[in-house]
């Protein structure tokens, strides 16, 4: 492992993981699994705290680290971070977060110039550029977005995100293989019937007359649906 | 040229199809076109009754496909006018009687003759229905302003664009201002919403419908009839005039105050 690029140190809250700002996030994260596969049983069951410094972090790549940490028995609870897209992610996924005052702000601020490799997994999608009406299904492994209305009668089951750039309001289930980590955004959310992996819930009966971007997501065991930002 | 071929369907039952095309025949007749209409709805003609030529059949579509008699033998002129026609399906069989490829035949041989070929399609989205969108330039989709119709024409409406026959155009048959005001009924607004599609008239529901369509004169032959007004109009914006939903103003304020509901809902 290369020292300068991850550090892991133990602290009263558990394991502190620092992650250098400028390491390719892929290749970084292959070889931080590869350090705790060599050290075998040493971490299992650690809480551990992720820290990236200015480094913007997105939901998936902090999502993929999770389940990641999860798969060698370690658990992601928090995360600090310089960067509010990374800090947006963590509270996204319930993480705890703690802006890290210590990063110089902005140094290469946010986003938008740091390249998204091609290479990285669990990307795959559907994208439908289209109203999807009455008696139209569609079933895919990966995510799904829709340029378009999800008509009452049709239905999208994915093993991952969906996304619906439109009114939905047919039967969408993400998430469709067990991953709980799955959302489902529209534009106007008013479903037929709304999965998220083994949950399931209805639209109120009243429509709202002022629609707003919305996410629905699992959070303490049950969908909720908040603003979509 | 040739004739423009023109399916009238819906997905569900009773919304109006039959009576649709009758009384959009009529209307372009009345207004000097040549129209022949076909009843594709085989092993349930209703078409000859409410056009009061159910008494006249000789030969039927099935016999024209299966060549047991000249195309011209089947077709059935109307009692009024001279250069509108009716080509009634056959009550003894069913839809496998007829191809769409066999639409395509008849209606290839009218387009010379005729400025409008309208196709009566029986409901359902199985045989019957693609026979009657094979040959079609042109579809419109009626729909009564209930959530199961809506439903269907949405359907309807996606099968049409697999078929490279869509999005078609809407007709909102049946509405009720006064359901519409207490909330009861969907407005057009709330039926175009789903649908997303141009909508080509809104006939107002009118109790001189059903007898009209019993005695075998359709309701667009009674002046100051609303629903025959509102056919009146289909048919010229069928023929590409501009026909402004305003324009139906004259034959009472109830409908000054649909159009005035409905909005800007297109045209």
């Amino acid at each position: 492992m290369n020292e300068q690029t991850i550090a892991i140190k133990g602290t009263r809250d558990g394991l502190l993981i620092s992650l250098s700002e400028t390491e390719e996030w892929s290749q970084m994260t292959d070889e931080l699994a590869a350090h705790i596969d060599e050290k075998g049983e040493f971490f299992n069951g650690a809480r551990v705290t992720v820290e990236t410094g200015t480094r913007p972090v997105r939901k998936h790549e902090l999502a993929s680290l999770r389940a990641l940490l999860e798969r060698r028995g370690l658990s992601l609870w928090a995360v600090q971070s310089a960067s509010s897209t990374t800090l947006d992610a963590a509270s996204a996924l319930d993480l705890k977060v703690s802006e890290n005052v210590n990063a110089v702000r902005g140094e290469y601020a946010d986003d938008d110039d740091i390249p998204i490799s091609s290479e990285e997994d669990g990307t795959a999608g559907l994208l439908i550029r289209r109203t999807l009406r009455s008696g139209r299904t569609v079933h895919t492994q990966g995510h799904v977005v829709v340029y378009g209305d999800v008509n009452p009668g049709s239905e999208i089951v994915a093993t991952g995100d969906i996304i619906v750039w439109g009114r939905l309001r047919g039967n969408v289930h993400a998430g469709a293989d067990g991953d709980e980590n799955a959302v489902v955004c529209a534009l106007d959310m008013m479903p037929t019937q709304l999965r998220i992996a083994g949950y399931i819930v209805t639209s109120p009966a009243e429509a709202s007359n002022d629609p707003q971007p919305e996410v629905a997501l699992i959070r303490d065991g049950q969908i909720v649906v908040t603003a979509w930002r | 040229m040739g004739a423009k071929v023109i399916t009238v369907t819906s997905g569900k039952g009773g919304v109006g199809k039959t009576t649709t095309v009758a009384n959009l025949g009529v209307a372009l007749a009345r207004m000097g076109k040549k129209v022949v209409l076909i009843d594709a709805d085989i092993g349930l003609r209703n078409l000859d009754i409410v056009l009061g030529l159910e008494n006249r059949i000789v030969y039927d579509l099935v016999d024209v496909v299966e060549e047991r008699c000249k195309l011209r033998q089947a077709m059935i002129k109307h009692k009024q006018f001279d250069h509108l026609y009716l080509i009634p399906a056959a009550q003894t069989r069913d839809k496998t009687a007829v191809s769409p490829e066999d639409m395509v035949r008849v209606t290839a041989q009218l387009r010379e003759e005729f400025d409008f070929i309208l196709i009566d399609s029986p409901a359902g989205i199985e045989r019957g229905f693609r026979n009657a969108i094979a040959p079609a330039n042109e579809v419109l989709i009626v729909t009564n302003p209930e959530v199961s119709a809506v439903r269907d024409a949405d359907r309807i409406i996606g099968l049409l664009e697999a078929a490279n026959r869509g999005p078609g155009q809407l007709i909102l048959n049946r509405v009720k201002l006064e359901m519409i005001k207490k909330g009861e009924m969907l407005s057009a607004n709330d039926v175009t919403d789903i649908l997303a599609i141009k909508l080509i008239g809104i006939v107002p529901e009118d109790d001189g419908v059903i007898p009209a369509s019993n005695s075998g004169i359709p309701v667009t032959l009674t002046e100051g009839s609303r629903a025959g007004m509102a056919y009146r109009n289909i048919a010229r914006r069928l023929n590409g005039e501009q026909v402004p939903f305003m324009d139906i103003a004259d034959s009472g304020n109830i409908l000054q105050r649909i159009t005035k509901l409905f909005g800007n809902s297109n045209t």
